[in-house]
């Protein structure tokens, strides 16, 4: 119980922030961050626990949101339908994808998944007659308020966290990290890697796909390069799980709250900061840093991966006592 | 008929291309076993750095003699300071070079957007847009300068790494890093070179492409992404491989285009991909042995 008590705590403060902050700004931040939180520790199983990197997250989030989309466009019912099936609808494009793909290993797996977005991708553009093409789907917003959304985002989040943990404390969660250790070990030992593999990706595609549906309830849009997107979503979600911390728990979740705050810094130019001062020094300089900053967002995410890897292979909660020990001068308590 | 022959002719041409392209991409991955995901993005470079010195009046293919050993020492130093010191690093995925490339690639990406916006660049030359013909059948000037110059280069590369001392030391470390380390091959040197030799070829291809392309900053990712469909299909570390995998992409593309239509062109390279992953694991460098 005391292992859980900081989760715990930190999910009872969570539920608390709507009766305290109202701002939509500040609850949007914090609904995309539970949203990076489900996704992100839906890669971590897949590519921390089992070592089969994904580079196509993007493919089952997509899955997912137009699963949503589409069953409001084509049948008129309810996108929440979506938060329902999506996930189900992503393991159905995973699986056969994952008793085909399997067969590959390490990077060439990577360069898989890669290519399974890439197609979705073309083919959610080319089918215009079925989802609307580059068009894409628009639906109205069952809520005004952003409130219920940050409700159902924080249960989506705890929820795939609980059920992380409740995975990898299990017998096939050892399973998993035997398989990204040794494989062949693995194997020797009766592992059956092939099978062991599918029910990883199974999982991962679930909760991406649920964050997609939620994504199309709460956003309203999507088109194919929203969500099928290389950079915002599949090395958004990679980055999530290196930066907070491959093959941990509560990782990704640092890692979605360091990422997103990271975006929208280098979005909103510091949170303003940059034309704050340039109005109140008056000088043109600071402004044009601000507007060089907000251009520069991706910029910063690419300096960030490449300062990340370099620094923190493990990420910051796998290299907690590093960073404890360089920056705090502590011991990291042997 | 003649469709036919115009759609073959096409895709060869563009193929002769892709095999430069793809070259050093398999030169890199058949030496380090690193996935470069930036290789798209160190084209577009090259085909920037061929853009300003056309403003500068320079002629695209002089430029191959800026542009190449300048992205020679850019890739000797991204290997240097930011690839290498990974291989050290303790960390649970292996991926973690691959991840390095998607950031370089992102931040090359970026820095150029900075400089140049996303705005379309054209270089327009004398010969860009100049045909000839055999028969029926239209050639491109500029792309059949691009396909010869690409075939001599890989010619040279295949000949530099079969005969000379340094050549022999990169198929070395290619095939047994260990082993080759053992017999005094400096194995570290060599990948800084070999990743050097790899971005300076792609940067020949970005100089030939650049006068029959429009030039902007997110034109990497589309380019690797066929670089390694180029090395997937011809097998890593195989220049004749690269050769004939630049060719059947460049065929599959333009039959593609023609007679299937033109938004099919991207997901026939990708399920060729998927296809040779599958059932010919190791590409065309199994049937051949080169």
């Amino acid at each position: 119980m005391k292992k859980n008590l900081l989760p715990i705590l930190l999910l009872a403060v969570l539920a608390a922030v709507p009766l305290v902050l109202q701002d939509n700004y500040y609850l949007h931040l914090l609904i995309l961050f539970l949203m990076w939180v489900v996704i992100g520790s839906a890669w971590n199983l897949i590519a921390g626990y089992t070592g089969q990197v994904s580079f196509g997250d993007a493919a089952f989030f997509g899955c997912g949101a137009y699963t949503a989309g589409l069953l409001a466009t084509h049948f008129g019912v309810s996108t929440w339908w979506g938060l329902a099936l999506g996930g189900f609808t992503a393991v159905a494009v995973g699986l056969p994808f994952g008793w085909i793909c399997f067969r590959m290993r390490g990077a060439y797996f990577a360069l898989a998944t890669l290519a399974l977005n890439e197609v979705l991708r073309h083919g959610a553009t080319i089918a215009e007659g079925f989802t609307g093409g580059m068009v894409g789907i628009l639906i109205m917003p069952s809520f005004v308020s952003k409130i219920p959304y940050y409700y159902i985002a924080l249960a989506l989040a705890a929820a795939s966290l609980a059920s992380l943990q409740w995975v990898v404390r299990s017998k096939p969660g050892y399973y998993f990290v035997s398989i990204r250790e040794d494989q062949d070990a693995a194997e020797s030992l009766g592992i059956d890697t092939h099978l062991y593999k599918m029910l990883s990706l199974a999982y991962a595609a679930f909760w991406t796909g649920m964050a997609g549906a939620l994504y199309m309830n709460y956003m309203g849009f999507i088109d194919p390069h929203v969500v099928f997107n290389l950079h915002d979503i599949s090395i958004m979600a990679i980055l999530v799980g290196i930066v907070g911390g491959v093959g941990t728990v509560y990782g990704p979740a640092v890692g979605a709250f360091v990422m997103v705050t990271v975006q929208e810094m280098f979005r909103s130019g510091f949170f303003g900061l940059f034309k704050w001062l340039g109005a109140v020094s008056g000088s043109d300089s600071l402004v044009r840093v601000a507007a060089v900053l907000t251009q520069a967002h991706v910029l910063g995410f690419g300096l960030l991966v490449v300062v990340v890897i370099l620094f923190l292979p493990n990420g910051i909660v796998g290299d907690w006592p590093k960073i404890r020990k360089r920056v705090f001068r502590l011991d990291a308590g042997a | 008929m003649d469709v036919f022959l115009q759609t073959l002719v096409a895709g060869v041409l563009k193929g002769g291309l892709y095999a430069l392209i793809g070259i050093g991409m398999t030169l890199i991955m058949g030496v380090m076993g690193i996935i470069n995901l930036a290789h798209g993005q160190l084209m577009m470079l090259a085909m920037y750095v061929t853009f300003v010195l056309n403003t500068m009046g320079v002629d695209p293919y002089f430029s191959l003699f800026v542009a190449m050993p300048l992205l020679f020492l850019l890739g000797v130093g991204l290997q240097k300071f930011l690839l290498n010191p990974l291989i050290k690093a303790d960390t649970i995925l292996p991926e973690n070079q691959v991840l390095m490339t998607v950031g370089i690639g992102m931040a090359l990406t970026e820095i150029v957007r900075f400089g140049f916006t996303s705005d379309y660049k054209y270089i327009t030359t004398t010969y860009s847009n100049e045909t000839f013909f055999l028969g029926k059948i239209s050639f491109s000037m500029a792309l059949t300068i691009a396909f010869g110059i690409a075939i001599a280069f890989t010619v040279a590369m295949f000949f530099f790494l079969i005969k000379t001392d340094l050549g022999r030391s990169i198929r070395a470390t290619a095939q047994d890093k260990d082993a080759a380390t053992l017999m005094g091959v400096n194995t570290g040197r060599i990948t800084v070179i070999t990743f050097g030799l790899g971005s300076a070829l792609v940067a020949a291809a970005g100089c030939l492409l650049a006068p029959v392309y429009y030039i902007f900053p997110d034109l990497g990712g589309p380019f690797t992404a066929k670089a390694f469909i180029i090395t997937i299909l011809g097998g890593l570390g195989s220049t004749v491989g690269a050769i004939f995998g630049g060719v059947t992409l460049g065929l599959a593309e333009s039959m593609g285009a023609t007679y299937f239509g033109m938004e099919y062109e991207d997901i026939i390279g990708l399920t060729i991909f998927v296809l040779v992953l599958l059932f010919l694991p190791g590409g065309f460098k199994r049937l051949t042995k080169v």
